[in-house]
């Protein structure tokens, strides 16, 4: 994007301070904007941010706040997200956000400053160890101790950032290497010395895995994050692989928008709360195609169980994702996009296929699957179901191309990824791996700034809302348009039917007493409230939500005692599953005393 | 799974630079994996490369995982497995310290003659043996010792290196 801004600066002997060799990097690696807050031990950085008018700062009211906003930014644009924070408490702030974008392979750049080089390790104002408290929750950590390195750390944090398995990298920055001067030196003339993640797949391996997909009578494709993080035309090119195939395709919460959500050969997403024909679909396959995907526990259920009859095909960058779960046939460590170009080649060049036919009697099992309607919901009365609520929001909101959709963790959440339809990757953030409470309207908030004309709304939960509502006062300094839907429960919901299920109904401390009154909090802040108790108010206030070209908060009072369904409880298989009470059938699994001890 | 468990010599080359050791360490502690022995040294001042050896157990999957955790480490140039990649030499160094007089003062110094370790350090009650070889071979050394007076032991932990003339 701002290639052309480096263009003229080649490698020059001219010194600069730390500080200003800082802004010079991030303007030359395309950084527009950087999510931070200020303290003693970044002041140099924010003097040179203020002598500038490249880098835009957004000033957010925590640090941990500034973390997810970057990871929003990131994960709706493809670019990495960028943060500033001072030493001690600015750091070990950021920290859940950083264990958060590990988790969920988005690619941040978090500066951190620190006490001067001097006075480290002699417990300083606000010192902590913040390489030691990051390193396990960073892809990588830097900490700058001789002032010609800095320029050349920078970049080189950048490109860790964002190849390979992307992740979040701190750069450790104490004072008096923001004050010392150096020479800088442009992005081109740095190279890593040992990171060279592996991006084509082994042409073999391919091939194999393409005479197994040749084979199938009944595959499935099961995909996931990775083909978001590949980038667009990764997205692109699986639509048309899976169109060629002609094959079903599920979706990890993670990869959902990659293929779109009303094609019907998409089964919805997979897993704990996936729907049953994805599930089922998983645990008959007689070919697996997973897509970066990592057979997280979530979308497994019992290991020993999963997929019993399948070979397994997996692409995935990152060779430590390849059987950690779960022993596969053909491995293909390589970037999703790379791969797939070459796997329709060869899939175009197989002499055999499965034909319509071959693949009927699988599609008549999935349209059987399907018929039994595991998500049907029933609105009746005046309390609003969540699922109703979210069904009116996806209708109300489906003529607008760009609506973008984060999410707290929950119940909410869930409810979410099953009734929203998701068309195109990037458009969907929510905290998978971790996840985070608070997450999602810091993460709205990166994702607005990002797409300043954009419809970006948080699903959210009463409980997580609290968590990071300090940045609704941040939405109100940039005008940032943001709309918060609260699935209103009153009960860490969530935490609740996991309580009603495995706990005999006692609900410990899942009540949310004391609940704020939402509209009021919403215009303490500035903001707009909106609320609907029943039925008959939430269109209007959906619209009303929609039209509002200001940060809004819409409070919707839902039933209170909603579960999730249909649910693959812990410990229990894919073809195992607990269902609503609309279901015509038998649940079909138990609590086992092992899945009481798993989370 | 109840595959069974082996023991694995995996040899780390790495940059040399703050926090490698921290994170080979911690990546061992933080996903539970086993440490037997670990060594750790510059090998090449120029370059800045320094090479750690570890001695590791867990099931053949948990083995491939180990590998390709530190694979994904960034300062990591390579990881060997010796122990599959063919024939290798594997060392250790003991400092082994022995305090008695009389007779199994004498006991101590005739067995380590025949283990080939050197004396190197003596006073009129003890002696310091230095011993290199096989682990096995310095745990019989040892517990040949202890009846003897052994007072401590500082061992280096495994060190290894493949066989014939190419390199890792
Ligand atoms: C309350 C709650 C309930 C949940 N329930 C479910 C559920 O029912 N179903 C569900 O699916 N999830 C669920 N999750 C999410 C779950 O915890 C995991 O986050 C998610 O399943 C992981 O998605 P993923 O496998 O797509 O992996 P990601 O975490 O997105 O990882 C991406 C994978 O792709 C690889 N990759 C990255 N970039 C590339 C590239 N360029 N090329 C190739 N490979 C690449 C990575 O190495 C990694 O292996 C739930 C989460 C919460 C909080
Ligand atoms: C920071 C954090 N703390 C605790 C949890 C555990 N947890 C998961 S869901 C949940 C309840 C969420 O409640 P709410 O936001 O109201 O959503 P609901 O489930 O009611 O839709 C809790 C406490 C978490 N995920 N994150
Ligand atoms: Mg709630």
């Amino acid at each position: 994007m701002s290639r052309d801004r480096t263009e003229d600066k080649p490698h020059d002997e001219q010194r600069h301070s730390g500080a200003e060799i800082i802004i010079r990097a991030l303007a030359d690696q395309g950084v527009e904007v950087v999510f931070g807050y200020p303290g003693g031990a970044v002041l140099p950085i924010y003097d040179a941010l203020f002598q500038q008018n490249n880098i835009r700062h957004v000033l957010v009211r925590q640090e941990g706040g500034a973390v997810h906003a970057a990871e929003g930014y990131a994960r709706s644009t493809g670019r990495p997200g960028v943060v500033l924070v001072t030493s001690g408490p600015g750091a070990t702030n950021a920290v859940t956000g950083l264990a958060d974008a590990l988790m969920d392979s988005i690619p941040i750049v978090c500066l951190t400053g620190q006490v001067a080089t001097h006075m480290i390790g002699n417990d300083a104002f606000q010192e902590c160890d913040t390489s030691g408290i990051t390193r396990p929750c960073t892809k990588h950590n830097y900490l700058v101790k001789d002032p010609e390195r800095l320029a050349v750390t920078l970049h080189e944090a950048f490109y860790v950032a964002t190849n390979g398995r992307p992740g979040p990298v701190v750069i450790d920055l104490p004072k008096d290497i923001q004050v010392a001067e150096a020479p800088y030196v442009a992005p081109e003339n740095v190279e890593h010395r040992t990171y060279r993640p592996r991006v084509r797949g082994d042409y073999a391996a391919i091939q194999e895995a393409v005479s197994l997909m040749a084979h199938a009578r009944k595959p499935v494709f099961y995909t996931g994050g990775g083909v978001i993080n590949s980038g667009p035309e990764a997205s692109q090119l699986l639509r048309e692989l899976v169109r060629k195939s002609g094959f079903p395709i599920t979706s990890t919460l993670m990869g959902l928008g990659a293929y779109p959500a009303s094609d019907r050969q998409f089964l919805g997403m997979l897993g704990m709360h996936g729907t049953y024909e994805a599930n089922m679909a998983m645990h008959d396959c007689d070919v697996m195609i997973c897509v970066g995907a990592r057979f997280d526990d979530r979308v497994t259920g019992r290991l020993d169980a999963f997929s019993p009859g399948s070979k397994k095909i997996h692409i995935d960058i990152d060779p430590s994702s390849i059987n950690k779960n779960v022993a596969v046939d053909v491995p293909i460590v390589g970037d999703v996009a790379h791969v797939l170009r070459e796997m329709i080649e060869a899939y175009d060049a197989s002499p055999v296929k499965p034909s319509a036919e071959d693949l009927a009697p699988w599609w008549a099992d999935i349209a059987r699957w399907r018929s039994r309607n595991c998500l049907a919901f029933e609105q009746k009365g005046d309390v609003i179901k969540p699922q109703y609520a979210l069904k009116r929001l996806q209708e109300l909101t489906r003529e607008r191309g760009d609506v973008y959709f984060t999410t707290e963790v929950g119940q909410h959440q869930m409810w979410a990824a099953q009734f929203l339809e998701f068309e195109e990757p990037n458009h969907w953030m929510t905290s998978g791996g971790l996840g985070t409470m608070g997450y999602g309207l810091p993460a709205a908030m990166g994702v607005q700034v990002a797409h300043p004309d954009a419809l970006v709304i948080d699903v959210a939960g009463e409980a997580s809302t609290m968590m990071n509502i300090q940045e609704m006062s941040t939405l109100l300094q940039y005008r940032l348009p943001v709309k918060v839907f609260i699935l209103n429960n009153r009960y860490m919901g969530m935490v609740r039917q996991w309580q009603e299920l495995l706990h005999g109904g006692r609900y410990s401390e899942s009540y949310m007493d004391s609940l704020p009154d939402f509209v009021k909090l919403a215009e303490a802040f500035g903001a707009v409230g909106l609320r609907a108790e029943k039925l008959g108010d939430l269109d209007d206030v959906i619209r009303e939500m929609i039209e509002t070209p200001k940060a809004v908060i819409a409070d919707i009072a839902i039933d209170m005692k909603e579960n999730v369904y249909p649910m693959v409880p812990s410990g229990a298989a894919h073809n195992e599953m607990i269902f609503g009470p609309e279901d015509k059938g038998e649940s079909t699994a138990t609590v086992t005393d092992e899945g009481m001890a798993l989370v | 799974m109840s595959e069974k468990i082996e023991k694995h010599t995996i040899s780390i080359v790495v940059d040399n630079e703050a926090g490698v050791l921290a994170r080979v360490i911690g990546l061992f502690s933080g996903r539970g994996y086993n440490i037997e022995s670990l060594t750790v040294a510059e090998t090449d001042r120029e370059r800045n490369i320094s090479r750690i050896t570890i001695v590791t157990s867990g099931t053949p999957m948990v083995i491939e995982q180990i590998k390709a955790q530190l694979g994904r480490l960034v300062p990591v140039h390579r990881v060997g497995d010796l122990t599959v990649e063919g024939p290798h030499v594997e060392r250790e160094l003991a400092l082994v310290k022995v305090a008695g007089t009389g007779e199994a003062r004498v006991e101590s110094l005739r067995i380590a003659d025949i283990f080939r370790a050197r004396v190197v350090d003596s006073t009129e009650r003890s002696f310091i043996f230095e011993l290199t070889g096989s682990t096995s071979k310095l745990d019989a050394f040892i517990n040949l010792m202890r009846p003897l007076g052994l007072v401590e032991v500082s061992r280096t932990g495994v060190v290894a290196i493949s066989r014939g003339p190419e390199p890792m």
